[in-house]
């Protein structure tokens, strides 16, 4: 028998092995496949990196229809929705501090006849910016969102109040998701968060639960190697991870009709190559980890710099420089180019091929480090 | 193909200041059941673990089947079979599942078949589709037996197998261990059971990491020049404590309604007996049992270690 056949028949014994324990814990299995159905519910539906329909209080002290222009101006721009009016100016900071509304429009007396006058009166917009992501959208296209509204009113005669095209005029065209859906981005990137979350955290308790029941001492007394060990107890994870990735494929075509315009064939291929990645890195885990406990934290430990760094909840370039380079380590930051890049951008190899060989040698790396924690005695 | 199935010279664990196994040399020829005993704690489960590989030598060195226990502890995990003190098979697998995997692993030839036998030989097949974890002790035993001797290992080394079984249970494992060794396997078993020592060919006998003696029970009881009076009677009860603090008395104690008091000087526990005993009871010579030898040397052992600390 040549040693290959030889390793191969006990890659296959763990493989069987846990594949029977994996059908028996019905717990995880449930959860395996639960986690990326709940996150896309969660992330699919309830995140929205644009958000609208933020409660907005106006304060105006006059009554005119430039007012209401503006005002329904403002309501149908879907960003500011109105409700609260008073026409006390005192009203604005309880309102803002009582957290009932995130925005006070106030337009003072006068407003109307200033601006047939052509004196550019002014409107306040008072902001609770304490989460700047909530309020930058709605803020930044106040200005847009007025002159837009009053456009239908300044007509004839009053044309000459309408702003002057500045000496340039700038065309934006934004590629790959014009209409700027949130889902669009997150959805794909979902699935690397998944495949991150499940994949390290099952194959982190791998070995860990071998010592804590005490077979561990069994199987070290047996002939196995542990690569052998290692491949066969990751392997039928791969099958768990491509479950879910079926799922979220499925889901983002079906429920959330996220283009997909790359090739179907070199996603797979990376789906496969990134969870190898994980699957790597929770066996090394698991090596470390003296207790299933330990290797739950060393399992977060991990996921939290990974959601947060690899551009899945903020942008990537936005971060500084050491943040990035951080992020640069995770496989997720590199999953998410490949995949949002192929699903978005129709990216083909040539363009991802280095995102491809950070992956690889991240599994070559972490499956050596591996290897070498993996104890062949009971020291 | 070598005379000893182990062949240990000086072979010392240490766990940080703590010394398990202190210099100990083993040397067993093959083919026999050799007891392996000890208190609690007197390093036979790390002894067996130096021999099988599954822990580092801090001194010493040893051949196990003619194959070097430091470098070659692959070879012998070929040859062994290693059941541990705690059962650690695969609670969520069957009986079936869990031999299949270690057939696999040990890349048996008729895998199915094998399993079969084996289950069939233990009396395993009534139960084989049975979760291991929901097995009673002594059917965990004889899973675990199954396992680790289905690979035809040339060498057994149970640890502890009959902790906990009940005696049936107990018989029927000993009748399987003499099968196997009828085989011709050698087999180290470790117990604290004293019928189960004597029902071993020889003895290993280890106190506070240290070899005290090896060899056949009935020379071990000889070797160890105890002479035992025993007394049966009416308020036999009151004596042991008294006779404890007589000179010359190693140990005694009581064996059902018998007191056993055992020494080497005749002479001292002579008059020890004539000190404390009572005209009512009558005092006889008779063989001191393993156990009464086994009590004295594990208090000379202590003694020893006092003495040498």
């Amino acid at each position: 028998m040549t040693s290959r056949s030889a390793s191969l028949s006990r890659i296959t014994a763990v493989f069987l092995k846990e594949l029977i324990q994996m059908r028996r814990d019905r717990l995880t299995f449930a959860m395996m496949v639960a986690i990326p159905i709940m996150q896309l519910v969660l992330f699919g539906f309830a995140i929205n990196n644009d958000p609208k329909n933020l409660p907005a209080a106006v304060i105006v002290e006059e009554q005119t229809p430039i007012v209401r222009t503006i005002l329904n101006g403002l309501q149908s721009s879907g960003y500011y929705d109105i409700v609260e009016q008073s026409s006390d100016p005192r009203d604005s900071a309880r309102l803002l501090a009582d957290g009932k509304v995130a925005f006070v429009v106030s337009i003072p007396a006068g407003f109307s006849k200033e601006l047939l006058r052509g004196n550019r009166p002014q409107i306040l917009i008072e902001a609770d910016a304490s989460d700047p992501a909530a309020s930058s959208n709605a803020i930044g296209r106040a200005e847009a969102i007025i002159n837009q509204a009053l456009r239908h009113d300044l007509k004839g005669p009053l044309a000459h109040l309408m702003p002057t095209p500045g000496p340039v005029e700038v065309v934006i065209h934004p590629r790959y998701n014009p209409e700027g859906i949130t889902q669009y981005n997150i959805v794909p990137g979902l699935l690397g968060v998944i495949i991150t979350m499940t994949m390290v955290m099952i194959t982190s308790v791998a070995m860990t639960r071998e010592s804590e029941t005490g077979t561990m001492e069994n199987l070290l007394a047996m002939p196995a190697r542990p690569y052998e060990v290692m491949v066969g107890k990751i392997a039928p994870y791969v099958m768990v991870g491509a479950v879910q990735t079926a799922i979220v494929l499925l889901a983002a075509k079906f429920l959330f009709d996220v283009p997909f315009a790359g090739s179907i064939g070199l996603l797979l291929i990376g789906v496969v190559v990134f969870i190898i990645a994980n699957l790597s890195l929770g066996f090394t885990f698991s090596t470390i980890a003296k207790s299933q406990m330990q290797a739950m934290q060393l399992t977060f430990f991990f996921f939290l710099p990974s959601l947060l760094l690899s551009g899945f909840m903020f942008p990537f370039r936005g971060m500084p420089d050491w943040a990035q380079r951080i992020g640069e380590v995770l496989p997720l930051t590199h999953f998410l180019r490949i995949i949002r890049g192929i699903m978005l951008k129709g990216a083909g190899f040539d363009s991802l091929k280095m995102e491809f060989l950070i992956l690889l040698v991240f599994i070559a790396v972490v499956g050596s480090l591996a290897i070498l924690r993996y104890k062949r005695t009971m020291d | 193909m070598t005379e000893l199935a182990i062949d240990v010279r000086g072979l010392v664990k240490r766990f940080g200041d703590k010394v398990a196994v202190d210099g100990v040399d083993i040397q067993l020829p093959r083919g026999q059941v050799w007891g392996f005993l000890g208190p609690n704690g007197s390093g036979k489960t790390t002894t067996i673990r130096m021999i099988c590989g599954l822990l580092t030598l801090s001194g010493g060195e040893g051949r196990c089947l003619g194959y070097d226990i430091k470098t070659e502890a692959e070879k012998i995990r070929r040859l062994t079979g290693y059941m541990t003190q705690k059962f650690s098979f695969w609670a969520d697998l069957t009986i079936r599942e869990n031999l299949e995997f270690v057939a696999r692993l040990y890349q048996l030839a008729d895998l199915k078949e094998t399993v079969d036998i084996t289950l069939d030989t233990l009396g395993l097949s009534d139960r084989q589709h049975q979760l291991a974890g929901a097995l009673s002790g002594g059917w965990k035993q004889r899973l675990a037996l199954a396992a680790v001797t289905m690979h035809k290992p040339q060498l057994l080394l149970l640890d502890e197998p009959t902790a906990g079984v009940d005696p049936q249970a107990r018989r029927d494992f000993w009748d399987q261990i003499h099968r196997i060794s009828s085989e011709g396997v050698t087999v180290l078993v470790s117990t604290h059971y004293m019928d189960e020592a004597e029902r071993c060919d020889r003895i290993v006998y280890l106190a506070h990491g240290r070899l005290i003696t090896q060899g056949p029970v009935a020379n071990i009881i000889e070797e160890s020049g105890l002479i035992t009076f025993s007394a049966v009677g009416d308020g036999i009860r009151k004596f042991a404590d008294a006779l404890l603090l007589e000179p010359g008395v190693e140990h005694a104690a009581y064996f059902g309604s018998a007191l056993h008091v055992s020494g080497t000087e005749r002479l001292l526990l002579q008059a020890a007996i004539a000190k404390v005993g009572n005209s009512d009871v009558v005092w006889t010579e008779e063989k001191p049992s393993l156990e009464d030898v086994f009590i004295a040397l594990m208090k000379r052992a202590g003694d020893d270690e006092r003495a040498y600390q």
